[in-house]
């Protein structure tokens, strides 16, 4: 394990999302808040989800191989379930805040539309979901050490890399959709996110076979990118423009 | 007895008198806000809306009433257009202040992460008198708590000194104790800070360049702190020596004695702060009654700095900043002459309450509108994350919990501070999430994500 290992995965893993960041929530203080806010949010989630786990592992009994892996897998449906019942709830709170900002504004509209807070809020719980898998690993990646020296597989450090990447893209997507469908009150979109979320998590379970991990993830992740695009508004007309380098004709439609 | 405090704005011509933060501004000059004013007459018609929509309207009373009073209503419109600004503008100084609390973060936790000399134990400061190192639970916590007990009565005492000093205008006093306060961080610290640092990474350096960079980051700092100085180097100098003293207390106060000690500084903040006979209220009250500025060599200030030319001022209301870390001096002179373990031991025995100077922060009169952030927060917010970091068993998620934790309490309380336009303690909401975040991540989630990491499973 050297440096171009630590190096090469933290790129891998945080590359995309740190560009988000860095072109569209760093210029704007609101986003800033809005994305640490919703850092905030997941990582309450995920305290509630550890306490439930700690409490059901204490009151078992920790010989009990199978009972161990059932509550584990209970914890993870359990915790994937309550970050996405604190979506919800972030998107509340930041409906709320849409409704003050709005208030208190100059021209009656407030700075930022739900759909930029969807974006902001899911890349939030993105990126801290990504960290808390990711940084323990890359500071072990920085010491010395074989991976797989055991017999596991040798792939750990980059499979973990990329699985956070998606991860980190999934939760973003995850979010605007979820938004939009709050919005709009239609549940399957809420619904749609939830299970997906359950199948992403659920694949895990096939790890070390990391085909049956990644490659669902890396598909449903395009898939919810594609889906994303079009509530936000894209057509496939201005995604072929804009990968050709020009300039559309028409913005594209805001966001229902 | 950190405080924050949000100004209403302020014309040029309100700097140089010193009013208080609470008047409330109608002129012209306050374009400083690049947005642009709006016609008196459009923000009259939001007064009306935010009258039915805010609850804040409060605030603006008082402000109304401590300008002049001819025109009124152009006050009161010009101060909802200010309500406005304030939150409008309440995003952009909270990321301001977002970015030197990370920044002191992030200095604590690599210093502590890379040189071990600041998590070794070498002793302990005189103010925290009772070891840790008994056999049972109870009486380590018996000593824990008598230790915080001993340290925030040191405090209070340092707080009511500064207070009375204050009040009976030995500036003089306060002054040049000041002064040898932060001659000592920015020399003696430093020049620790930079040895082991050089240990650390098996550089050597000559004697004549380490005078040479002492000499001349100390002589620097000095001046921009105490005098004038461009402002991000201010704030610069500010940020490093908040991040020297959070790793002096790291380093000695022992484990439980830290987290009760936390604990219960946020409790008295919040005391000291909002209750009427509370010190630091007293104290910023008495500023204000002389309209004075109050410390602004101890204050992180994230606005365009008008203190920069307003030496004369200033030295009053410094000359009161540097009389707590004086009196950290005195106790350190008598006590120069037991024996220490080790020559470092000497300086770590005399910073410890920086804190009641810090605490008073606050009023910042002459500066466009900003916020002000004691330097006492920026060290016991950096003391948490570096104890989070040295203590929770290598693990970084602790450490991340406890930043998040820390900076959405400071976003709370800044919006609190919107909210109620007068000086806030920012030390009990921040302190209490990273508590809580601490040793739920430590405890709970530790094991969840390690077992989950076992497996490479993801949530």
């Amino acid at each position: 394990m050297t440096l171009a290992v630590f190096f090469g995965c933290t790129f891998i893993a945080f590359g995309p999302a740190l560009g988000l960041c860095l072109f569209t929530v760093v210029r704007d203080p609101l986003r800033i808040i809005i994305l640490i806010a919703g850092a905030f949010f997941w990582l309450v989630s995920l305290l509630l989800s550890s306490l439930v786990w700690f409490i059901a592992v204490k009151a078992s009994d920790p010989g009990d191989e199978p009972l161990q892996k059932g509550l584990l897998i209970f914890g993870v449906l359990f915790s994937v379930l309550l970050q996405e019942a604190f979506r919800f709830l972030y998107y509340k709170l930041l409906r709320k805040a849409i409704e003050g900002l709005v208030a208190l504004s100059e021209d009656g509209c407030s700075p930022i539309s739900i759909q930029q807070m969807a974006y902001v809020a899911g890349l939030g719980f993105g990126l801290m979901s990504g960290a808390f898998s990711m940084i323990n690993l890359l500071a072990d990646a920085l010491g010395p050490g074989t991976v797989g020296i055991h017999g596991d597989s040798q792939l750990y450090f980059l499979t973990s890399a990329f699985m956070t990447m998606v991860m980190i893209f999934l939760h973003t997507f995850w979010g605007i959709l979820f938004f939009h469908g709050c919005e709009t009150q239609r549940w399957w979109e809420m619904v749609a996110v939830i299970f997906t979320h359950l199948i992403v998590s659920g694949s895990t379970f096939w790890n070390p076979l990391y085909v049956g991990s990644l490659v669902p993830s890396y598909l449903l992740m395009f898939a919810t990118a594609a889906w994303a695009y079009v509530l936000s508004g894209g057509c496939t007309r201005n995604l072929l423009r804009s990968l050709q380098g020009q300039q559309s004709e028409t913005s594209p439609q805001p966001g229902s | 007895m950190m405080i924050t405090f949000m100004n209403s704005s302020d014309s040029e011509e309100e700097a140089c008198n010193e009013r208080t933060s609470l008047i409330s501004v109608e002129s012209p000059p306050a374009a400083s806000y690049q947005d642009g004013l709006q016609a008196p007459e459009a923000a009259e018609t939001q007064t009306y809306r935010k009258r039915r929509t805010g609850g804040s309207c409060s605030p603006s009373d008082a402000d109304g009433g401590n300008s002049d009073s001819g025109i009124p209503v152009r006050d009161i419109a010009v101060d909802n257009k200010e309500e406005e600004l304030t939150l409008k503008y309440g995003a952009k100084h909270v990321i301001m202040l977002f970015v030197p609390v990370t920044l002191c973060m992030i200095v604590v936790v690599a210093t502590i992460k890379s040189v071990r000399f600041y998590t070794e134990k070498n002793g302990q400061l005189i103010y925290t008198p009772f070891s840790e190192d008994t056999p049972s639970v109870g009486q380590r916590l018996l000593n824990s708590v008598l230790n915080t007990i001993i340290m925030i009565s040191v405090i209070i005492v340092m707080t009511v000194f500064l207070v009375v000093l204050y009040k009976y205008r030995c500036y003089k006093f306060i002054h040049g104790w000041l002064i040898l306060s932060s001659l000592m961080l920015l020399f003696l610290f430093t020049y620790i800070y930079l040895g082991e640092v050089l240990k650390t990474y098996n550089v050597a350096m000559d004697y004549l360049t380490l005078f040479f960079v002492i000499w001349n980051f100390g002589a620097v700092g000095m001046i921009c702190i105490h005098w004038k100085g461009p402002l991000h180097l201010q704030q610069a100098y500010l940020i490093m020596i908040s991040a020297l003293m959070a790793l002096v207390f790291i380093k000695y106060l022992p484990e439980w004695s830290a987290w009760v000690i936390l604990g219960a500084i946020s409790i008295y903040d919040l005391i000291a702060v909002l209750c009427p006979r509370g010190p630091l209220r007293m104290l910023v009250e008495t500023a204000q009654e002389r309209n004075e500025p109050i410390f602004p060599a101890l204050i992180y200030s994230s606005a365009m700095v008008w203190t920069v030319g307003m030496a004369k001022q200033d030295a009053a209301s410094r000359s009161l900043t540097q009389q707590t870390w004086d009196s950290a001096e005195d106790v350190r002179e008598i006590h120069d002459n037991s024996a220490y373990v080790e020559s470092e031991i000497s300086e770590a025995r005399s910073p410890a309450p920086t804190h009641p100077a810090t605490s008073l922060l606050e009023d910042l009169e002459e500066e466009e509108r900003g916020v002000k952030l004691g330097l006492g927060d920026f060290i016991f917010y950096s003391v948490l994350v570096g104890k989070a970091a040295a203590t929770a068993s290598g693990d970084w998620n602790t450490t991340l919990a406890c930043f998040v934790a820390i900076l959405i309490g400071l976003c709370l309380t800044l919006l609190l501070l919107a909210v109620f336009k007068k000086a806030l303690p920012a030390l009990p909401i921040s302190i209490t999430f990273g508590l809580v975040f601490y040793f739920s991540t430590d405890n709970l989630v530790r094991p969840f994500m390690d077992t989950l990491a076992s497996h490479q499973l993801y949530i």
